[in-house]
């Protein structure tokens, strides 16, 4: 008993002690220390500062207090004008005002419409924008400013005609529209781009009402002025670009016709790009003439503009970049700094692509490493990194290192990714690089910037196993001195992962510790964890650090707390399988999924304990589907919204909810991701996704009917069963309109016998067809039946396999037991290397690669291979696949455990 | 300081007075305050919101608030009400049937504290139309004689033909003066 206390402890002191007496340690609190005062001496700096900004400290009470002056009579404009602009300030400061109050302010604002004062009433228009949306009842304005767009004050026309549309919502619209309609043609050109820009904003939401003022628009863009003629070309673009042959058009039409405005040129050629990609075009495209064309425009703004689009392209080949490149080239040597940033930014974002086409500008790129504007040196550096070869890596990051401190977050980050694709291409320099971000970790810098190191430095850690050490070190050092929450927890995560599998775990547990006494709440409950994981993977620790976490069992914190008892407890059964299923593997179910199931269960609360295995699986989130840019498009206004980590497979199983006929089959256990049953160009494109509950199988068919002269209806997908499936259920879809997308359902029931599991389905598409008029959508009465035949659709094994990450395979591997083991050898004399073999015994088995090893070393002839998952039904599924590559292909010896004897034999025998 | 210097303005006639014109939608409002203004008829649309003019006459200036008269509007013509001296009520002579809401509308503004001590103008407008009821029967319809405290006198008027409105001006600038 007193060795076991007494080991602990002593690590305790030794590093408590060491922490402050190691001189690194006791520089990163010097550091921190430094830092704080100098804060502290900033901001009293600031105060003194203070008297330059009148608006400094506002407060919204005091400022809103004082708008009611504007309910005065008679007005004194100089005054209202400061107390507007007070008004103005705090809400472009951040400040949020509440309904009522931005109301009362609103209506206050209104009064000074009796003055005539221009500097006061310009200043009541931004008011009014600015309110328009916090503040109720701002229609009150509307004839106000009806009245100003109309007057004979060209000054007031277009802010009037600004804050109106802010005011109008689409039910008021059309009572202004006559007034939209003669601004836009109007011949002060102020009031003119006024009426075309609102009405771009207008089109969000009431597109209906802006088609109708096309004409004007066309009327608009033969003005002489440059900026209506790119304000009306935006607007007439956004009026037609759902309709992609009305595009063609509008650029064929204007490409010819000679724009005077370069602004609309930039604008023409972004729609042509648009188009071209849109299109999947290649340089044989008209689109693509129009912009090499510009390359030759008189104004630098367009040729710039060619030249990006030119080498942003997808499919273009070296001669049709050759001239582009040379026009950035040339660029780079401007006298004009701003064509030599556009440039060299240009180039620095296309160098991984055309890395060619950029070295073609390798020496003009040198010349700019000494460009006095930083930004420039940056980018042309990190060009350089991303083209060059290994040997100049050392002499360009000595480079950089200069002027590191000189250059904004920004630039840095740009620094940071162009060494983490170094760091992926030259795998043997990580070591300059390593220490160079450890470096720049040091640095004074914001949080993205930081994060962007840490993610660099993990994902050299994960790529490159001689790296390991060396980062994880110095993320080490990093987490004794951060100020971000979140990347402490992230990194104290890695090293819980990682810091185990290390030769001296030992290390590690200082840096974790050191954090538990140190740090705020969630960073003692993420190094908590941490230790846990240590103690769960080495033997040797596993007392040192079930002492350290009985100490934090007394952390003031709960969650600290919790998280403690629970892994005193666990560790201190000393079984390995509890211990890598509760501390090592974590929560392998989705968060959604969970947080349903467990309400379902509260709702109907049954004798039998609650279920994890009717929890569907964590699946890979879904890639957020970013918005395209639209070239013309003004940026929208709706903050990102962060989605709760809802996967895509949360997503079907609330689809497929919705179903009626589909119910009651339980948790939905995978959805494959969706396959093609037809090419994209035919009649009908129809997409498959199969569902895969515990005794059924839903296949979706989302369906798309591409002929405008055709309704359908009652659309179903015939299947031909394979043998031992049974289809039981078709869930038509009721009506398919043109380029409306539908959705229909087959259900199919699984063969009883349990080691059945593939097939090859027959699907065939039966509905009713009525014309209709292309036009109108109008259908005719009668209809006929029709069909049309769709590709096969296979069911295999990774359909009823899920992935699941096992942190330690070793340890799953033992959890599990050679009960239900079975092994076989097989020579796959298809596959020539073991990178080949690997990527295609991961497709067919659906398993999670575990430790790594997906990843073959250099050069290696033989390999083993850990797979991971759950069978249908909750089975734990865990494959050991060696590898041996030898003359006639490869050989492999398979492995297979699992919790279920037939899931063993299903997948022994996926393979063969 | 500031009490001396108003009360010269107010001796010389340059202080603006506060005129509110209300009314049921279509009474013509609009119409009065660019005839006023102007002395010319221009096209009106519906007022959404207000209009506001300043009006010079005899020497004296108004600044004069057409409130819209939509029932969506109407509402709003409290937060106008602070600090006005009259109120120029406007009826469509020939609109029997809201005759009654007007009236209503009418009864509830004069009820409002902020408007004790206004003045009170009512126009029988739209005069020019063969029909119309006649100013006592509007001011019959309007209940005007129930007003105990207020000064208030009722007008026809036909502001697209510009009769009867400067009578009523003559009316309420004197009547503005003596309040002094």
């Amino acid at each position: 008993m007193g060795r076991v206390t007494s080991d602990p402890v002593c690590l305790y002191v030794t590093c408590s002690a060491r922490r402050w007496q190691l001189p690194a340690q006791t520089s990163s609190a010097t550091l921190r220390l430094n830092r704080r005062m100098l804060s502290l001496k900033r901001d009293k700096k600031e105060e003194e500062d203070g008297g330059a900004n009148p608006f400094n400290n506002l407060e919204k009470s005091t400022v809103l207090q004082e708008a009611r002056t504007f309910n005065e009579t008679p007005i004194n404009p100089r005054k209202c004008g400061y107390i507007l602009t007070k008004v103005l300030y705090i809400i472009n400061q951040g400040e949020s005002l509440g309904t009522t109050e931005a109301t009362e302010a609103f209506f206050a604002m209104t009064k000074l419409f009796q003055s005539k004062d221009p500097i006061l009433r310009r200043l009541v228009y931004l008011g009014i924008k600015e309110m328009s949306k916090i503040a109720q009842d701002v229609i009150i304005v509307t004839s106000s400013l009806m009245k100003d767009m109309t007057g004979k004050e060209d000054q007031f026309r277009g802010p009037a005609i600004r804050a109106l549309c802010s005011v109008t919502d689409h039910s008021m619209l059309q009572s202004i529209e006559r007034y939209m309609k003669q601004a836009i043609v109007d011949k002060v050109p102020g009031v003119s781009s006024a009426a075309l820009v609102s009405a771009l904003h207008l089109g969000k939401g009431s597109h209906e009402v802006i088609k109708r003022w096309v004409n004007e628009a066309q009327e608009a863009v033969n003005s002489d002025n440059v900026m209506v003629q790119f304000h009306a070309l935006g607007l007439l673009y956004h009026i037609r670009k759902s309709d992609k042959l009305a595009v063609n058009k509008l650029v064929s039409k204007f490409s010819k016709h000679t724009l005077k405005s370069p602004y609309a040129y930039c604008l023409l050629i972004r729609i042509a790009a648009k188009l071209i990609e849109e299109e999947d075009a290649g340089s044989d495209s008209p689109m693509f003439d129009f912009i090499e064309s510009c390359l030759r425009h008189k104004s630098e703004m367009v040729i710039y503009e060619a030249a990006h689009a030119i080498v942003q392209l997808k499919n273009t080949t070296a001669k049709d970049l050759a001239p582009a490149v040379s026009v950035l080239q040339l660029f780079c040597s401007s006298p004009k700094p701003t064509l030599r940033f556009a440039a060299v930014r240009t180039l620095n974002k296309v160098a991984i692509k055309h890395p060619a086409a950029v070295t073609a500008c390798n020496l003009d790129l040198e010349n700019l490493i000494t460009d006095v504007n930083r930004s420039i040196a940056t980018l042309a550096i990190t060009t350089l990194l991303k083209t060059g070869n290994e040997s100049s890596v050392d002499r360009l990051m000595k480079q950089i290192s200069t002027f590191m401190s000189e250059i904004s977050d920004e630039f840095k980050i740009v620094v940071v990714q162009a060494i983490r694709s170094l760091c992926s291409k030259f795998p043997r320099k990580h070591n300059v690089l390593m220490t160079f971000l450890s470096q720049m970790l040091r640095d004074e810098g914001g949080f993205d910037y930081k994060k962007e190191i840490v993610d660099c430095i993990i994902a050299t850690i994960e790529e490159n196993a001689e790296a390991k050490e060396a980062g994880l070190a110095h993320l080490c050092e990093f987490i004794e001195d951060c100020e971000h929450t979140v990347l402490a927890t992230k990194i104290l995560h890695l090293l819980g992962r990682e810091g185990p599998r290390t030769p001296t775990p030992s290390k590690y547990i200082r840096f974790i510790y050191n954090r538990v006494i140190l740090e705020n709440a969630a960073v003692r409950a993420a190094a908590v964890s941490a230790i846990a994981k240590f103690g769960a993977h080495c033997d040797d620790l596993l007392n040192s650090c079930v002492v350290l976490l009985e100490r934090c069992q007394l952390d003031s914190d709960d969650e600290v707390r919790d998280r403690a008892t629970f892994f005193v407890n666990v560790l201190k059964q000393q079984q390995k399988a509890l211990s890598s299923a509760y501390i090592l593997n974590g929560l392998q179910v989705s968060v959604v999924g969970l947080e349903r199931a467990l309400h379902q269960y509260t709702l109907e609360p049954s004798e039998t304990p609650f279920d994890m295995k009717s929890v569907p699986l964590a699946t890979q989130p879904i890639t957020e589907q970013r918005v395209r840019d639209v070239p013309g498009e003004l940026p929208s206004s709706k903050p990102a919204q962060d989605k709760v980590a809802a996967t895509r497979q949360d997503v079907y199983q609330e689809q497929l909810a919705q179903v009626p006929e589909l119910a009651n089959l339980g948790p939905l256990f995978k959805s494959s991701s969706p396959v093609e049953v037809t090419e994209s160009e035919t009649e009908y494109y129809v997409q498959c996704i199969k569902h895969t509950f515990s005794n059924y199988i839903v296949f979706q068919f989302d369906c798309t009917n591409t002929l405008n002269d055709q309704l359908l209806e009652k659309v179903t997908v015939e299947m031909e069963p394979a043998e031992g499936f049974e289809v039981t259920k078709y869930v038509p879809c009721a009506s398919l309109p043109y380029n409306k997308p539908g959705t229909t359902y087959t259900l199919v029931k699984l063969p009883s016998e349990p080691t059945q599991v593939t097939g090859t389905f027959a699907c065939t598409l039966k509905f009713v067809v009525k014309d209709c008029d292309p036009q109108t959508g109008e259908p005719d009465e009668e209809g006929y039946s029709d069909e049309y035949v769709l590709e096969d659709v296979e069911v295999n094994v990774a359909d009823h396999v899920q992935k699941v990450m096992k942190p330690n395979f070793a340890a799953s591997w033992e959890e599990v037991g050679p009960e239900n083991e079975l092994e076989d050898t097989y020579a796959l004399s298809s596959m020539s290397t073991i990178e080949e073999a690997i990527k295609n015994i991961i497709q067919y088995m659906g398993l999670q690669p575990c430790e790594r090893s997906d990843k073959v070393g250099e050069g290696k002839s033989s390999h083993t291979l850990y797979l991971a998952g759950v069978f249908r039904g909750g089975h734990d599924a865990l494959v050991r696949a060696k590898l041996a590559l030898d003359t006639s292909g490869v050989t492999m010896q398979l492995t297979v455990r699992s919790t279920d004897p037939s899931v063993s034999e299903i997948l022994a025998t996926a393979v063969a | 300081m500031g009490g001396l210097l108003s009360y010269f303005s107010g001796l010389f006639g340059s202080k603006e007075r506060r005129i509110l014109i209300l009314g049921l939608d279509g009474a013509g409002k609009t119409t009065i305050l660019y005839r006023l203004q102007v002395g010319e008829v221009v096209t009106t649309i519906p007022t959404i919101g207000f209009n506001v003019e300043t009006v010079t006459y005899k020497n004296l200036k108004f600044q004069v608030w057409d409130l819209g008269g939509q029932t969506s509007i109407r509402p709003y013509w409290r937060c106008y009400y602070s600090n006005t001296d009259a109120i120029i009520y406007v009826v469509d002579s020939m609109d029997r049937d809201r005759i009654g809401i007007s009236k209503q509308e009418l009864v509830s503004m004069l009820e409002e504290d902020e408007l004790k001590k206004a003045v009170l103008v009512v126009l029988a407008n739209k005069q020019d139309i063969e029909g119309s009821m006649s100013a006592l029967e509007v001011a019959n319809a309007l209940g005007l004689s129930a007003l105990k405290t207020r000064k208030y006198q009722i007008f026809k008027t036909s502001a697209i033909k510009g009769e009867g409105l400067d009578e009523a001006m003559e009316w309420l600038s004197n009547t503005l003066l003596q309040a002094k």
